[in-house]
């Protein structure tokens, strides 16, 4: 009996192996071969990434994935979606597991020098904030003075609670979770007077709350945190790709471009800058190796910026956000995509 | 029978290294030797060109850097102004907290479960067989789940505590106040305070807390001097003079004094602005840990003692009575001593597991070893080779002390043969 | 003493008296409650706390469970239910979360419409199973056997399998129940195989990958027959490297072309697609099938005369047992990646399976050393007398016995391993517990529910593991018996 166990064991094995591939080359030929774009996600924020009951991802990190998929390899299904925790994000990314890494992650100085990460643009301009409940008579993030707080380990936010108790002269417990879930379980038992993340995630939890009304969110936002897209350091190509993806999705909203009229738009428009984005005139696509059209299926794929901000975490969603931010420059936000020349 | 010649050593051919089984086996060893080290080489060798591709270095130069982030239950004093390696150390104490809590308790519950479980109270023995099963057959991390949701849910915020008809009362003579974020109980405190010993490392000892230890361990010590002079009274006049109230006095007198001198009372907790304050805190977090931890390796441990009363024969109890022994003074002096050989070496490896166990604090944020180091330590530096390295080897050590330890106790308790 | 009696005795009864029944007090159920709950003050007192724990526990839990809500599409939903029926304020189990994603957990992302690709494979590894556990006795074989045909069928036709595979499967089932009847080794043949069949059958692709693997140590067992009349020891080694060549260089090459030129297989699924139960069961029996030759293995080096082998053992096992699993699965998902050569990257999946194999063997080795010491010298220097060199002695006359021996040990490895893959949940899987459940609590319909997918985990886990406790009882018992 053992001989066979182990026969039929080590050929389960190499079976296995043999689904493991050898990945030599760049990214994009890596991807390329592959049929597939491995990309990182949250392991559930609903909004942002999680899979509903038939395993199909959505949100708005995982309208980037589709997008850059639906550029590279043509169809934005062709995504293999891998969740990762806060713990394993960056380690994903760097051993090559994943090919890019779409999980709200913050970009700071030390992630992109010192964890040899590059961050391929900012998809969503965050910054943190606290939620508390209403009865509880605060007003100000400074009246927490001795507080207990909800907090995310592994997270830059443990890091900007510190610092701004510290710069407040104030005290604080901090009660660490681990996921999202767990910590709408300990504020809404009142396990934690606050509750502290990036605001967006504030808002998605309070919407689903049965009691939206009764939690407020306090006006300090204490810290930026520049969200995006990342990419390993040192293949500039492929980090060229995703950043490109991004533009193109934020340009595509701002020259008016939405997958309704963009068919029409790649034959008729006049306006040079869409003719270069949707590939109609000039060969944009080959100077990051791939073809003409590559940001029109991109944009096809899901909408441009708008369509899949308004999709997923708008205000006619459940989580109800507001551009704010992360409105073009031309309405007063911050998104500002540089030319397509 | 005639005498064979003795065979004449043949001379040596390679060919024997594989055929002759005097050499066969040092052939096996070199290579083995080989392979191994060709394996350590390979997977080195990977892991220098995989960092160097990386641009990452293997340095531990990041213990030393501040560490940046609050930890919620420090033994030692830890501001997130201090270093990584601080950091970790508090990890490693709240590690053994919990591990050595989770022991004391799960010994005492084992015990108590698996004593009863051979009840011949028919309701209450299969009582315990229910307890012990279900808590075998599931998993560990489900019961601190559980546990922890059971504390969170069910227990009220600190608030439900306040006013002059609050919903919920402290227990204790108003001591102990349980919330759903802490279990607030009172704290030690001296009017007389006599300073403290600094260990160095801002780390101190109350002086109070050094002499009522040398008060104890003066009291053990002459409580073995009162019995060694009893035995030879004892041994020379046949009679046991009484000595039960000079013992008693050795042992608590000093320590009495020593109270009363540093003027030692308690504080209890009182609820002041979000939480409560002057008490000490004791995070959900630990005791949801602690309580999992303990119940799942009592049911365990239960099954070890059972089995072990079991392996003593029943007739060493029967020639124990037949000698006119009462019950207790029979599982004492032979029940006890006989079962405890069984049972000693598979308790040493439930505590093991117990310890190790305790890691799964990750599911309830409780910062332990693998909290810190394994866990924010490792996530903002982003130096996830060292950051493991270390908490395995240091896991390792842990488990090897541990085992060290209980096997000079076992080897104490071992059967002495002759 | 005859005659004196009958003066100075005035009455002497000399028929029997009919047989009264004892007392009330002494018979029935009274005398059993007498014995068993009130014979002392101690067991009165116990008697009445463990009534008293039934009590609380009914008092807590009862009207939970009473008001059980099956049918509803979420939580508010559910509530309002309960309010309704049993009025405001009374509490509830909302267990309709159970009824709407039982899917989820027990299939995770699995492709609904391949449902029965997993049951199948369940379903054949308790068939190939059956000559190892059941081997000794017909009438148990027989009951086990048809309840997993009969609930393995029922599911699969339930789960819309077409009915190519069922015929399959019927026909490898009605092979079961012949070589059941007349000889359950005729089954082993199946159980060799069985491996590469629940691989592919869970993970699809193509079928000319488990061919190609196949081929290899076909290869290598024709080049042992070839050369194993010039040297034995030569054979061997040749042919473990012609094979192991083989699938490195090529079976991966041959499967791809084969495939080109003759495509035959099943819809692939991802290894991100597993969750739940069926991701539990894989990395459970995968790591039950691998740690257990290993554990054989390392048991050997360490009791081996050999001073380098048995120093290589100790530090490995060591090492293993004094780490917590944790920490071994961090390594599988954050360092496993560093130690491959770069740019290697595999399955996560497979790397978790390879760090609980390599966890559980090291207490296996433990439990199965002791089995080792425990067999009776006697036993060793038979086998030297036999003139049997080393490996066949261990094969024919140690390990047979001291693998029997260990097996309660093995199988209390086996369950705490299962218990333990709920911890891959920390490296980003879904196992049923954590993952899975805060999955489900995701979603605003199911929000705020804790008790009712702990429970319904718990359970299955409970059933899984005290059937495991239970079988090796029997076995135990079934050893005892042999040994007298």
């Amino acid at each position: 009996m053992t001989k066979s166990v182990f026969l039929g064991t080590v050929a389960a094995a190499t079976l296995f192996a043999g689904m493991g591939m050898a990945q030599e080359g760049s990214t994009l030929a890596q991807v390329k071969e592959r049929d597939e774009l491995n990309c990182g996600v949250n392991t559930g924020l609903v909004g942002f990434a999680a899979p509903d009951a038939n395993g199909n991802w959505t949100g708005f990190d995982v309208a980037l994935c589709r997008a850059v998929a639906a550029a590279v390899l043509g169809d934005s299904s062709k995504v293999k979606f891998v969740p990762t925790t806060g713990q394993t994000r960056f380690t994903a990314l760097s051993s090559g597991e994943i090919d890019v890494l779409a999980r709200n992650s913050t970009w700071t100085y030390s992630r992109d020098t010192d964890l040899k990460l590059d961050f391929a643009g900012v998809n969503y301009y965050d910054g943190q904030g606290f939620m508390v409940r209403k009865d509880l008579g605060v007003t100000s993030a400074k009246e927490l003075d001795g507080a207990t707080i909800c907090i995310q380990t592994g997270t830059t936010t443990e890091l900007n609670l510190a610092d701004y108790f510290r710069a407040n002269q104030m005290d604080y417990t901090p009660v660490n979770i681990d996921s999202n879930a767990e910590g709408e379980q300990q504020y809404m038992a009142s396990a934690c007077d606050a509750y502290t993340t990036d605001a967006s995630g504030l808002a998605a939890t309070r919407a689903a709350f049965a009691d939206p009304e009764n939690h407020i969110i306090l006006p300090e936002i204490i810290s930026k945190e520049p969200l995006g897209p990342a990419v390993r350091h040192g293949d500039n190509n492929w980090g060229d790709i995703v950043r490109w993806t991004l533009n193109a999705l934020v340009a595509a909203e701002e020259y008016g471009v939405t997958s309704k009229n963009i068919e029409e738009l790649s034959k008729s428009s006049n306006n040079p800058e869409v003719q270069r984005l949707l590939g109609s005139t000039d060969e944009l696509g080959a100077m990051l190796g791939l073809d003409a059209e590559w940001a029109k299926r991109a944009i096809q794929a899901n909408g441009n910026y708008g369509e899949i901000f308004a999709a997923n975490i708008g205000e006619q969603t459940p989580i109800g956000l507001a551009r704010g931010l992360n409105a073009q420059w031309t309405q007063g936000g911050l998104l500002y995509a540089p030319p397509f020349r | 029978m005639t005498d064979l010649p003795a065979p004449a050593n043949p001379p040596f051919r390679p060919s024997m290294l594989i055929h002759d089984r005097r050499y066969r086996s040092l052939t096996f060893q070199v290579v083995v030797f080989i392979l191994v080290m060709a394996a350590g080489w390979w997977l080195v060798d990977n892991t220098i060109r995989n960092l160097a591709a990386l641009g990452k270095t293997f340095n531990f130069g990041f213990l030393w850097s501040r560490a940046g982030y609050d930890i919620p239950q420090t033994p030692i004093p830890y501001t997130a102004d201090d270093t990584h390696l601080r950091a970790a150390a508090v990890g490693l104490l709240n590690t053994l907290i919990v591990s050595i809590l989770g022991c004391i308790a799960a010994t005492i519950l084992g015990i108590a479960v698996g004593v009863a479980r051979l009840s011949r109270n028919w309701l209450f023995a299969r009582l315990m067989t229910v307890f012990v099963e279900i808590f075998r057959n599931m998993p560990l991390l489900l019961w601190i789940l559980i546990v922890y949701a059971v504390f969170t849910e069910i227990l009220p915020a600190p608030n439900a505590y306040r006013g002059d008809e609050p919903a919920w009362s402290m227990i204790l003579w108003d001591n102990v106040a349980l919330t759903n974020r802490y279990t607030a109980i009172p704290t030690l405190a001296m009017s007389n305070d006599p300073g403290s010993l600094d260990l160095g490392a801002r780390i101190t000892i109350s002086w109070a807390t050094i002499a009522i230890t040398v008060a104890l361990i003066a009291g053990l010590f002459l409580r073995g001097k009162i019995r060694d002079h009893a035995q030879k009274v004892q041994d020379s006049t046949g009679q046991r003079p009484t000595t039960w109230w000079k013992s008693l006095a050795v042992m608590t007198l000093p320590t009495l004094f020593l109270i009363w001198f540093f003027g030692l009372h308690l504080v209890a907790p009182a609820l002041k602005g979000f939480n409560f304050t002057g008490g000490l805190n004791v995070s959900n977090a630990l005791v949801a840990l602690w309580l999992a931890l303990t119940l799942y390796t009592a049911a365990f441990i239960a099954e070890i003692v059972r089995a072990g009363i079991l392996a003593v024969s029943k007739g060493q109890s029967e020639a124990a009575f037949a000698l006119g022994m009462r019950p207790k003074r029979t599982m004492n002096l032979v029940i006890l001593p006989q079962a405890l050989r069984v049972i000693i070496p598979p308790l040493i490896s439930q505590y093991l597991n117990l310890t190790k166990n305790s890691s799964l604090a990750i599911a309830v944020g409780y910062m332990d070893l693998r909290g810190t180091l394994g866990g924010t330590t490792l996530n903002q530096t982003g130096r996830e080779l060292e950051a493991i390295l270390l908490m395995m080897l240091t896991y390792l050590a842990l488990s090897l002390i541990i085992s060290a330890g209980m096997n000079v106790f076992n080897s104490r308790v071992k059967l002495k043969e002759r | 003493m005859s005659d004196t009696h009958a003066q100075t005795v005035p009455f002497v009864r000399d028929t029997m008296l009919p047989a009264a029944p004892p007392p009330a007090q002494q018979a029935g159920a009274v005398r059993w409650m007498r014995e068993n709950l009130f014979s002392g003050p101690v067991n009165t007192v116990l008697t009445l706390m463990g009534l008293a724990i039934i009590w609380f526990l009914y008092v807590a839990f009862g009207d939970w469970f009473a008001h059980s809500v099956w049918n509803a599409d979420s939580l508010p939903e559910c509530r309002e239910i309960i309010a309704a029926t049993w009025g405001e304020g009374a509490r509830g189990a909302c267990f309709a979360v159970i009824r709407e994603r039982w899917n989820q957990y027990v299939f995770g992302f699995y492709p609904s419409e391949l449902y029965w690709r997993p049951v199948m494979t369940f379903g054949l590894l308790m068939v190939a199973l059956m000559p190892v556990l059941f081997a000794a006795s017909l009438p148990v074989r027989r009951v086990v056997l048809s309840a997993t045909v009969a609930l393995t069928l029922l599911a699969m036709v339930a789960l819309g399998s077409p009915i190519m595979w069922l015929v399959f499967a019927i026909a490898i089932m009605a092979f079961a129940f012949h070589a059941s009847e007349t000889q359950i080794a005729r089954l082993l043949p199946f159980s060799v195989l069985f491996p590469l069949l629940g691989v592919w059958l869970l993970w699809g692709g193509s079928l000319w990958g488990p061919i190609f693997v196949l081929v290899g140590p076909m290869l290598g067992w024709i080049t042992w027959r070839v050369l194993v009349s010039r040297s034995a020891m030569l054979a061997t080694i040749l042919s473990v490297l012609v094979t192991i060549v083989f699938w490195l260089f090529v079976a991966g090459d041959a499967a791809g072309d084969a495939q080109n030129l003759l495509p035959m297989g099943i819809e692939p699924v991802d290894s991100s697609s597993f969750g739940g139960f069926l991701l539990s069961i894989t990395i459970g029996v995968a790591g039950i099938a691998l740690s257990l030759p290993l554990g054989i293995v390392l048991a050997l080096a360490r009791r081996s005369d050999m001073f380098l082998i048995t120093t290589l053992a100790v530090v490995f096992i060591e090492f293993i047992r004094g780490v917590p699993l944790i920490t071994l699965l961090f390594v599988a998902s954050l360092l496993l990646n560093y130690f491959l050569p770069p740019g290697t990257s595999f399955d996560i999946i497979l790397r978790v399976i390879i760090m609980v194999t390599v966890f559980a063997a090291a207490y296996m080795a433990e439990v199965i050393r002791g089995g080792l010491a425990a067999l009776p010298k006697g036993q060793y220097e038979a086998a030297d007398a036999l003139g049997l060199d080393y490996w066949k002695a261990q094969r024919l006359i140690i390990l047979p016995q001291a693998l029997k021996i260990s097996i309660p040990g093995i199988v209390s490895t086996f369950i705490g391993m299962f218990k333990d893959t709920t911890l891959v949940t920390f490296v980003g899987l879904y196992d049923p517990l954590k993952s899975m459940s805060d999955a489900v609590r995701a979603s605003t319909s199911w929000k705020g529910i804790y008790w009712e997918p702990y429970i319904f985990v718990g359970f299955i886990f409970f059933l899984i593991c005290f059937g495991m406790s239970r079988y090796s009882m029997y076995l135990e018992r079934r050893l005892q018996r042999d040994h007298r």
